[in-house]
């Protein structure tokens, strides 16, 4: 019997490391050298499925830029069950703050959040700046995910999300935990979309 | 920062993010600031940190009352009106994907000493204790006559012009007592005072039928609410215009309006960098608003408003327990001239811990002993556990922004909805773009 489920995927890391381009990647397999911004694509889904036919479904959260001068808005990593942390192997600096957010994961998210490091631009290796043993011994000590990419190429990038597919709870519904919002798909509040085609006459404006 | 911009946004407020998403749609280029670290403004919603920081700076929060982060405390009492025009928007701006919405459970009148809930279906109107049966049946035939209501059909008018007759006269015609006047024109076309009664009815009318047509759309109560707080509301618009290529630095000190010789705006100066652009647009707090006048004014005073922010740890009393309620003290009731309002809302909302009720108490400040005026109010709320109390001035723009580009929106006033946000963001727009904003429905992106 296959069953689908459906996860909050959020990107993080400095800015110009690659994460709306591993995004567009993932979800349409194309690659752009000159997207100024994420304009327009900041939130996307892709479903993966496992070997024994279960689905992940993958609500993706860009950041939109507003990482750029450490303005995140809370309501981006809230409720996240998984979250890619990307770092740009042709700059060391990019490691330091991919380092900085995962202790904030670790120190405000979800305990069960899956977190996986990741080292984009793989196929700038000749301007290598952070070694592969280095990010990897970094993820082994904190227990999270490891994997070089590269955006440009495809390289590695669709293999990091099916680990992190797997990784995740699939026994348990996570919109069976509290508070989890895990999309439309799970949701139990009001829908206004919904109410809104079919309420008529209303919303009309003021004319007097 | 030396790129310019064509507009620029100071303040994360809720009338500011929406009026940021909005151009950066349009496709105008767009830089938003605020002082903050957070967002939000005057519209956010608080955890336990913030809250003692900004009203108890040298208090911590009391262990007792949980995690930090379980808290998104609301520091204006407002819910949205399942018809009105903030929905509108939400949904033609598709910002209804980053949110999740509740019902608020229940609306609640004041009348002669105790709460009733005001009906939500006809069964419930039947029952209700607020109106005796004939006085019920005056009532069914008023809202059989604004149902029935059509512009063009001279047949559903009964006589009345709603352009010309006062609402009095309507009133009288019908034969309400003043006690069901009260309800109408305060529990449903949710007025704050009675100057309504003199003017035509038009308005009260279509503030009668938002508030049916929003009460009829859930059941329950007219209201939605927001899953995390009304805080969540600004950082979705602000979501909505990064992804349309607007640039986001919070935790900015703003130290100057630059303008040029005539008085024209010319950037924005924070430290020693100035940030140039065509226009900008903020909240009171970024133009001059509780400081000495230095130079030119460009907002005024127009009242105060008093909001205490009451943490109990029960439901409130003779409410059926509800999770979330809005409480109506009309302002004949207490003999006030402005109604006080109570909004609660709790753990069902994921705005505080669990067993606890966020309950706040506002109103229009009549005297100079504000805290003195909620009192009917609080005494309906029990025991309570511990009390925020704030007087903020209410500012509006002194000019309209065309001679100097510098647009000023309005403080968050003590309505009960969020109406009045979308008229200013309405008006603010037709100075800034010299035209009426249409909102067209956003391309929906593609799904993999
Ligand atoms: C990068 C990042 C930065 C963050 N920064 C901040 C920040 O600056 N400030 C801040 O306040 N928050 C921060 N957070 C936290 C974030 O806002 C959410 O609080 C977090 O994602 C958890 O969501 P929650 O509080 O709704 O769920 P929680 O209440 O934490 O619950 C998570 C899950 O665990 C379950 N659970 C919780 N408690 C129990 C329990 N006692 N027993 C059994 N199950 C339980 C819940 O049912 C739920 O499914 C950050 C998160 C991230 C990822
Ligand atoms: N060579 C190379 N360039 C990349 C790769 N990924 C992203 N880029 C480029 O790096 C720049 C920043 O990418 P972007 O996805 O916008 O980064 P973000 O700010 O983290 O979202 C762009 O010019 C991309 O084309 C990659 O894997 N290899
Ligand atoms: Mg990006």
């Amino acid at each position: 019997m296959s069953k689908q489920l459906q996860f909050k995927l959020v990107l993080l890391g400095e800015s110009a490391v690659g994460k709306s381009s591993l995004v567009l990647r993932f979800v349409k397999d194309q690659f752009d050298d000159y997207r100024e911004s994420t304009i327009g694509a900041a939130f996307l889904t892709q479903t993966v499925t496992l070997d024994d036919q279960t689905t992940v479904k993958f609500e993706i959260w860009d950041t939109a830029g507003q990482e750029r001068y450490k303005s995140l808005a809370p309501m981006y990593y809230r409720n996240a069950n998984c979250a890619v942390v990307v770092y740009d192997i042709t700059q060391a600096a990019s490691l330091e703050k991919a380092r900085s957010w995962i202790r904030e994961l670790q120190r405000q998210a979800d305990p069960s959040i899956v977190i996986a490091l990741c080292g984009n631009k793989a196929d700038l290796a000749a301007r290598r700046q952070v070694s592969e043993e280095e990010a990897k011994k970094y993820a082994e000590e904190e227990g999270l995910m490891w994997a070089e990419t590269s955006a440009k190429s495809g390289e590695g990038v669709h293999e990091i999300f099916t680990a992190i597919a797997k990784k995740l709870p699939t026994t348990t519904s996570p919109s069976a935990r509290g508070g989890a919002r895990t999309g439309a798909a799970a949701r139990t509040g009001v829908d206004l979309n919904k109410q809104a085609a079919n309420a008529p006459g209303q919303n009309e404006p003021c004319n007097c | 920062m030396d790129e310019e911009y064509d507009v620029i946004v100071l303040g994360t407020g809720l009338t500011e993010c929406i009026l940021s998403g909005l151009l950066s749609v349009e496709g105008k280029k767009v830089l938003h600031m605020d002082r903050n670290d957070y967002y939000g403004g005057d519209s956010a919603s608080l955890n336990l940190t913030q809250l003692y920081r900004k009203f108890r700076p040298d208090q911590s929060a009391p262990a007792e009352l949980g995690r930090d982060r379980d808290y998104a405390v609301d520091l204006i009492p407002k819910f949205i009106i399942a018809s009105g025009e903030l929905t509108r928007i939400l949904v033609h701006t598709d910002v209804t994907r980053y949110l999740e919405f509740k019902q608020i459970a229940g609306s609640f009148v004041y009348r002669d000493g105790k709460i009733s809930k005001v009906p939500s279906t006809e069964m419930e109107a039947v029952k209700s204790p607020l109106m005796g049966l004939f006085e019920k049946r005056r009532a069914k035939k008023f809202f059989e006559f604004l149902q029935g209501w059509k512009d063009d059909d001279p047949a559903t008018h009964q006589g009345v012009d709603l352009d010309k007759d006062s609402m009095k006269s309507v009133y009288e015609k019908f034969g309400l007592e003043p006690g069901t006047q009260d309800f109408i024109g305060h529990a449903m076309a949710l007025y704050l005072d009675d100057d309504y009664k003199t003017k035509p009815a038009r308005t009260t009318y279509e503030r009668i039928v938002l508030y049916t047509s929003s009460m009829a759309r859930y059941g329950k109560s007219p209201y939605i609410y927001p899953l995390y707080g009304l805080g969540e509301l600004p950082q979705a618009f602000a979501r909505l215009s990064a992804i349309y290529g607007g640039t986001y630095m919070l935790d900015k000190s703003i130290d100057e309006i630059v303008t040029d010789a005539d008085g024209k705006f010319v950037g924005v100066r924070s430290g020693n960098e100035t940030v140039k652009a065509k226009q900008v647009v903020g909240d009171p707090s970024y133009f001059g608003a509780g400081k000495p006048a230095e130079g030119k004014a460009r907002v005024k005073e127009e009242g105060k408003v008093i909001r205490a922010i009451c943490f109990l740890k029960h439901p409130i009393p003779g409410t059926e327990d509800a999770d979330s309620v809005q409480i109506i003290i009309p302002q004949n009731q207490v003999n006030r001239r402005n109604d006080i309002y109570i909004a609660k809302v709790s753990s069902t909302h994921n705005v505080c811990a669990k067993d606890v009720y966020v309950a706040i108490v506002s109103t229009i400040v009549e005297t100079d002993n504000p805290e003195q005026e909620i009192v009917p109010g609080l005494q309906l709320l029990g025991p309570i556990y511990d009390k925020f109390v704030s007087v903020s001035t209410l500012y509006t723009p002194t000019t309209s922004g065309q001679d100097d580009q510098i647009f000023v929106t309005r403080s968050y006033d003590a309505t009960s909805h969020f109406e009045t946000v979308v008229e200013d963001v309405h008006n603010v727009w037709k100075q800034m773009i010299g035209k009426e904003l249409v909102l067209k429905k956003r391309e929906v992106e593609v799904e993999a």
